[in-house]
């Protein structure tokens, strides 16, 4: 096999090991730290934060790319490479990948979601519903052995499940023990009972109610399909997992590519005014006066005009798409770096008349200087703010973008392709109701983390909006 | 305040030639018309006189910006930019690629479009508002708490869903209402019945979270303050002093939702077969015809120019800083 | 005695903040009678304003009141509905607040909203509402009361907003009116309109007065009693002469002693080390121990009681303790450290060459309105001023908000760009030198700010703060460490961020920052108006050391005039941007010549009570700097003023060598 770097995948290594520098610097500047730590108390942050991570993992596994060696080649020269890059996601799930049936078929199901006409033995017709050719394909009768099997197969995901969650408790009551020098058992009510200021109790319950999806999930996805196959007969589960990439591409790179517009023109804007302000102002009124949609629409359009005319530019389809998930991404980058570039020029401005500024203007401190030591370093709290708040909104608007036909490849999985190619099911008789169903699900999870993740992020940045609840007591009277 | 106006319209003017040159720029410069018609007669087998005919059909058969063939001012007139990009300052849009006038098809599709826009800007306005007034007039209880995470999971979901799923349960499990299409006159109402109260639905939860940030700021002010210890019930002190200082900050962002509005009935109405704006906006796009996405574009703009003005002018109605200053 | 009004018992008051939950209030008792006004005195946190939202229930979101008995009028408010509460609000009882440009309502007509009281209370609506707010506004003294009823609150004035909250809380003729710091925002000579204001009517309604201040000033003024409170609690209370007279905590005893005054010239002053503690935790002993000279094991060890020491004087002291036998012996007076008034050497001598001097200097800012925003005014900041500093000496730049010092100074550094006139420091030209020319005279020159909170970067460490003009200037490396510690802070501090320093100990490292090019001189924008007593007191005797160590020349820029009377040698008063009398701190205090600044000086509430000159109050507000009167620009406000006034603005008068006037009465 061949290693392929696509171009988003070196983008998305790039923004892992920016944000682990990040990390290292926040761990030495003590006011960073102190936000995050508060970001770190919030329970309903850091249970989504752990959902972010398993999506994460899923997606980095699916950014591996490579294209296998293919066997007993005919070429001359040797070795062959095939034209399909795969990715190590791929390599995990090729059960799933490959067991495709010819058509719908339900969750679990065993036979398939339509009759057809088949010859019997005896030599009649007769329209049936035909078994699987994979899922429950080792039910010698269904019909007799289908609930035991499931039963059993669900039961023993359960019990590896509830093992790897165990370990992991181990190994964080260990850990902690260590930390604190107390007994394994003390560390462990600490960690359970919500006695340390980091939730840990909310990361080892959410891991564990993932596990307690994903093993039984695991578990029966080795003979059935778990969530169903599509109109093709590919299974759903694998779809749903790998529009997860698909989704997280474009929720981050898509900043990552305004953020220097944003953050550069903002400041400068802000802070210098006159007539460079009323440039980007009009940049950014003009490029904000074009409905969203349509603008995106209008560079889409293009940008497939350019991809269509060159072909030779790209090795394999893979590429193509993945080239067309880059432009998407600059694209609505373009298109959404003007809100973040006002707040921050009001920020700007506002911090230009505060007196620490003057002061470094009164050591005759170049602008440059300011704007790099007193300005960014004061605003970035809004940058992280905003980078975290447009995720969710960018995932979704994927999904509707790819719905108009203006979002990914049509060859890219994603939240959009699915749902676009199964809008139609819920009208049919009887319906299909999984691969919505699926996408419906992940995609609600994915965005109700990111949400739950960017309200913690703010609370603990944005001290101000801090609003606990409290029990039966209307504010301000007497207990 | 006239020469205020004033100034804000003259503003548009720089604005507009700035949305068009980009549009010129996205549409003519990034590929030639030679690429786009190649790309739209199939890339393999396209003879040149296939695509002569094509250009010329559409008028992309003329030089871009300076015509040397023609005489006097007709070598800056008959060119593509002046036709195309020029005349959509007088709303002269030329035809669709099915030989249709644009303009008439707008003027036309403009009632449906309205007819589902408004409803769901107004209702969804009046919904939020009481919404979030509500949540904020129960601050730092347990309804405040369960509806922050009620707005919070609503709007994690798709509005493809809420279409797809209103559209199942509403149609096809209650038949309450018609799936989708259109009539004019009365019947009307049955047809847009589900699609309005998505569309409100779709919005409740951002809206309402938003709104809520927005009183929660104002209610911890000192006039507010002031309000109490006059004595007013906390009903009063929301709707009279709140809701009014509030108005502010939501006049800006609810200019900012008129844009977002159209594409939400992009959406809506293709779902529902509408024949508005935004399913013909839909249609254009998948159909590649430029002419109309260039048409749209601009009245994007100038209706988003049209939307800042009115903010400007709202601000005057609820702040008498602006108003008289 | 009647009946009290108000008793408040052991209330107290706590409030859930993301550091714990802090003990705003703690067990405070006192009594409010009819007629007369109680002031709560106390220094920032001490939980002042807290004790007046308590007792109105009208606590922030994060507050409850935990504990304790509120009466008014017999009836426990603490055991009303909420509904029951609102009726006692505006009717019974009203509140004015410290901020009057934040406490009225942006959006709504002044008439609207103190009708909204006569609608809820007196159960008045249309006409006669209309009637009663007039007479309402006239007894405020609002001038054209009807054409203002139609007005919203930004085009009022400071003052006049705050006259306007005055009528809100008397539209339900209240018995009890709570006022907190109601001046604390206004100016000098406003403030002595406000007070006399408050002292009239509580007077002709005979109504009781809660007055919350941290101004002994204000306290030897208006108030019959007075409470002091510190760090939660209740720690002296009795009535004003005694008080004044000898004031018995060693807290109270401290505040007198840090106040600047005159006699103190050339002294330092009388501080409190350390700041209030922070009231999450819970006291073992006496709150004030860390901080008391005169604190022994048991006040650490011992919460103390509260004690009566005659005459309606109760202290929570051990000192005070009959059976402890040390009480009663120390009750000092007030002005007890008296201390030789010695002037610094340099008084006399002039010397020849001024190290600043700025002749006419002009900042107009621009307003543009139109289509093409054509500049069709200027407001006129600074306008015409000029003064001079020599090497060594403080000129305090005097002012109240608006008559441009503040940009005056800002000008004189170049972080504006004057519109005219000259700055010449040691003999160089600075107006005109470009942002490069300037950058090596950056380091002779610099400033500090008032606000402590705004002027260092949150984002910073101090010790990169402290050094960020020396790298900027390129001056090689100067330890951060040794600034620190002349500024009387740890070395070891370097490391930390402003927001763990108190306000005090962050104006130290502005002025640590300030110091650290070695420059010459220094102008100091309102540097201790921003912080308590005890604390402006630190930063005073600091700054009064660093001059006599280092020679530097302070630009004192301040509306303080008992700041000006400790520290300066020269004082200028400006108003409207223009500078109308100055001289020497002898002349221009002792003997003021023009009718604004002798106006100003009386408007300025004194501690010894009675014996002071009779308060000058001057009509109206300071006028627009973009119109200003014609001629004399004090002529609207003078009290002696003459037709020449009117028409022509006054040239100097020199009346001595040191002294100079603009005004007609001395030509």
């Amino acid at each position: 096999m061949r290693p392929v770097l696509l171009a988003t995948d070196v983008l998305i290594f790039v923004l892992i090991a920016a944000v682990i520098g990040a990390g290292f610097y926040v761990r030495r500047q003590e006011y960073l730290l102190a936000s995050w730590r508060r970001v770190g108390e919030s329970r309903a942050g850091m249970a989504a934060l752990t959902v972010l991570m398993a999506f994460l993992a899923v997606g980095l596994l699916d950014s591996l790319h490579y294209r296998p060696r293919l066997q007993g080649t005919n070429g001359e020269s040797g070795i062959g490479y095939a034209t399909e890059v795969r990715s190590v996601l791929d390599a995990v799930l090729m059960p799933l990948r490959n067991r495709a049936e010819k058509t719908y078929s339900a969750p679990l199901a065993t036979h398939l979601y339509a009759k057809e006409t088949v010859e019997m033995p005896d030599g009649k017709q007769a329209r049936v519903f035909p078994r699987l050719r994979h899922g429950g394909a080792h039910l010698q009768d269904p019909e007799a052995q289908w609930g035991v099997d499931v039963a059993w197969k669900t039961a023993r995901g359960v019990v590896l499940a509830a093992a790897a969650w165990v370990v992991l408790a181990a190994l964080a009551a260990r850990l902690a023990a260590r930390h604190w020098r107390v007994g394994w058992g003390a560390a462990w009510r600490r960690l359970w009972r919500g006695e340390t200021r980091f939730a840990w109790n909310a990361v080892l319950a959410t891991a564990g109610a993932l596990l307690l999806l994903a093993g039984p999930t695991a578990s029966l996805a080795v003979d059935y399909h778990v969530l169903g196959t599509d109109k093709v007969g590919q299974d759903v589960l694998y779809l749903t997992l790998k529009s997860i990439r698909t989704a997280l591409v474009i929720g981050t790179i898509t900043t990552l590519a305004m953020l220097p517009f944003a953050v550069v023109l903002g400041i400068v804007a802000g802070y210098v005014g006159g007539w460079v302000d009323d440039a980007i102002q009009y940049i950014y009124t003009t490029l904000n006066s074009i409905p969203a949609v349509l603008l995106i629409a209008a560079a889409v359009l293009m940008m497939q005009v350019v991809i269509d005319t060159h072909p030779e530019w790209f090795a394999t389809a893979a590429e193509r798409a993945d080239a067309r998930l880059l432009a998407l991404c600059l694209i609505l980058g373009v298109t959404s770096w003007t809100g973040l570039c006002r707040l921050l020029r009001a920020e700007t401005l506002k911090l230009r008349e505060l007196e620490y500024v003057q002061a470094a203007q009164a050591f005759g401190v170049s602008s440059l200087r300011i704007m790099a030591r007193h300005i960014l370093p004061n605003v970035m709290h809004i940058v992280l703010i905003a980078l975290v708040m447009d995720f969710s909104g960018l995932v979704l608007a994927e999904a509707v973008l790819s719905y108009v036909g203006i979002g990914v490849d049509p060859t890219t999985i994603s939240f959009g392709t699915m749902i676009n190619t199964a809008r139609m099911e819920l009208a049919r008789e009887p319906i299909v109701w999984w691969p919505l169903a699926a996408a419906f699900v992940f995609m609600f999870v994915l965005v109700l983390a990111a949400n739950l993740f960017s309200d913690a992020v703010r609370d603990g940045f944005d001290p101000r909006t801090h609003l606990r609840p409290r029990r039966g007591r209307v504010p301000g009277v007497v207990a | 305040m006239i020469a205020y106006i004033l100034r804000r319209l003259l503003y548009a003017v720089p604005i507009l030639i700035g949305v068009n040159l980009l549009t010129f720029t996205l549409f003519f410069v990034v590929n030639t018309p030679d690429d786009m018609a190649r790309m739209q007669l199939g890339i393999k087998r396209v003879t040149p006189e296939a695509i002569e005919k094509w250009k010329a059909e559409r008028g992309y058969d003329k030089p871009l910006l300076y015509n040397e063939q023609a005489v006097g001012a007709a070598k800056l007139t008959d060119t593509i930019f002046f036709e195309k990009s020029v005349k959509l300052f007088v709303f002269d849009f030329g035809r669709a690629d099915d030989g249709r006038d644009i303009a008439h098809e707008i003027r036309t599709r403009m009632g449906p479009s309205l007819a589902i826009a408004v409803p769901v800007f107004v209702l969804g306005l009046f919904v939020t508002v009481s919404f979030a007034l509500m949540l904020v007039f129960f601050r730092a209880t347990y309804l405040d708490f369960w509806g922050v995470v009620g707005c919070v999971a609503m709007m994690s979901v798709s509005s493809l869903f809420y279409i797809i799923g209103g559209q199942y349960l509403v149609s096809k499990v209650w038949h309450l209402v018609p799936i989708s299409g259109y009539a004019e006159g009365p019947d009307a109402l049955k047809f847009l019945l589900l699609p309005v109260v998505i569309g409100v639905i779709a919005g409740v939860g951002s809206s309402t979270r938003w709104y809520r940030t927005i009183f929660l700021e104002e209610i911890n002010r000192d006039y507010v303050r002031t309000a109490r210890a006059k004595g007013l019930s906390e009903i009063r002190v929301l709707f009279r002093h709140v809701l009014k200082n509030a108005m502010i900050p939501i006049l800006t962002g609810v200019v900012v939702v008129i844009p977002l509005l159209f594409m939400g009935s992009l959406l809506t109405e293709s779902f529902f077969g509408v024949p508005g704006l935004g399913s013909y906006t839909i249609d254009a796009i998948n159909a590649q015809d430029f002419a109309v996405v260039r048409a749209m574009v601009f009245i994007g703009s100038v209706l988003y120019i049209v939307g800042l003005l009115l903010t400007d002018i709202s601000y005057t109605l609820v702040d008498p800083r602006v108003r008289l200053q | 005695m009647t009946a009290p009004l108000l008793e408040v018992q052991d209330l107290s008051t706590w409030l859930d903040t993301g550091s714990g939950t802090v003990r705003a209030v703690d067990h405070v008792s006192f009594a409010v009678y009819p007629g007369e006004t109680f002031a709560l005195l106390g220094e920032s946190g001490c939980g002042k304003s807290m004790t007046a939202l308590s007792l109105l229930r009208l606590l922030p979101d994060a507050g409850r009141i935990v504990g304790g008995a509120v009466r008014f009028g017999g009836t426990d408010l603490l055991a009303l509905t909420e509904a029951q509460m609102r009726q006692v609000r505006g009717r019974d009882m009203a509140i004015i607040f410290q901020e009057p440009a934040t406490s009225l309502n942006p959006v709504l007509t002044v008439g609207s909203q103190i009708g909204e009281v006569l609608a809820r209370h007196r159960g008045l609506a249309g006409g006669a509402a209309r009637e009663r707010t007039v007479q309402l506004l006239v007894q405020v003294g609002i001038p054209d009361p009807q054409r203002r009823l139609d007005e919203y609150p930004f085009q009022l004035s400071g003052g006049m907003k705050q006259r306007v909250m005055i009528a809100m809380a008397l539209a339900g003729e209240p018995r009890l009116l709570i006022a907190d710091e109601p001046t604390t925002a206004l100016d000098v000579t406003i403030q002595a309109q406000v007070l006399e204001l408050l002292a009239r009517l509580q007077a002709e309604r005979c109504m009781a007065m809660l007055l919350i201040t941290h101004d002994l000033g204000i306290v030897a003024q208006i108030a019959h009693r007075v409470g002091v409170m510190y760090a939660g609690e209740l720690v002296e209370s009795a009535p004003r002469q005694a008080f004044f007279a000898a004031p018995r905590h060693p807290y109270a005893r401290k505040l007198f002693a840090a106040l600047p005054r005159p006699e103190r010239r050339g002294a330092a002053l009388d501080t409190i080390p350390g700041g209030v503690p922070p009231l999450t935790k819970v006291f073992k002993g006496c709150r004030f121990a860390e901080r008391c000279p005169e604190a022994w094991e048991r006040c650490h060890a011992e919460v103390p009681a509260w004690h009566e020491a005659g005459e309606g004087h109760g202290v929570r002291c051990h000192l005070y303790d009959r059976g402890s036998g040390i009480g009663n012996q120390r009750p000092a007076g007030a002005g007890e450290r008296m201390v030789e008034q010695t002037m610094p050497a340099r008084d006399a001598d002039t010397p020849a060459k001024p190290l600043l001097e700025v002749r006419d200097l002009k900042v107009h800012f621009p307003i543009r309105k139109g289509v093409f925003k054509r500049t069709v005014d200027y407001v006129k900041a600074v306008d015409g001023v000029s003064l001079e500093l020599h090497a060594g000496r403080t000129l305090a730049l005097v002012g109240e908000s608006g008559s441009g010092k503040t940009t005056a100074g800002k000008a004189i550094l170049q972080l504006l760009r004057p519109t005219a006139g000259r700055v010449r420091f040691e003999g160089q030209e600075l107006t005109g030198l470009s942002s490069a020319q300037l950058r090596p005279l950056r380091s002779a020159m610099q400033i500090v700010f008032q606000d402590p909170y705004a002027s260092l970067d949150p984002r910073m460490r101090v010790g990169d703060t402290i050094e960020e003009g020396v790298a900027a200037l390129g001056l090689g490396r100067r330890r951060s460490a040794e600034l620190l510690d002349k500024v009387g802070l740890a070395a070891d501090m370097r490391g930390r961020y402003p927001h763990e320093f108190s306000g005090g100990q962050r104006q130290r490292i502005a002025i640590a920052r300030a110091l650290s090019v070695n420059p010459r001189l220094i102008v100091c924008d309102e540097p201790t108006s921003a912080l308590d007593v005890s604390v402006q007191a630190q930063i005073l005797n600091l700054l009064k050391e660093l001059q006599d160590s280092l020679g530097l020349s302070y630009l004192f820029i301040t509306h303080n005039i008992a700041v000006v009377d400790y520290l300066a040698h020269e004082v200028a008063v400006m108003y409207l941007g223009r500078i109308v009398e100055r001289g020497s701190v002898h002349e221009i205090l002792r003997a003021p010549k023009h009718p604004y600044t002798e106006a100003l000086l009386s408007a300025v509430p004194r501690i010894d009570g009675e014996s002071r000159r009779p308060v000058i109050i001057l009509k109206g507000d300071m006028p627009s700097p973009v119109n200003p009167p014609s001629g004399c620009h004090f002529h609207p406000r003078c009290p002696q003023a003459m037709d020449v006034c009117r028409k022509d603005y006054p040239g100097e008068t020199r009346l001595s060598d040191t002294r100079s006037v603009h005004c007609h009465l001395f030509r």
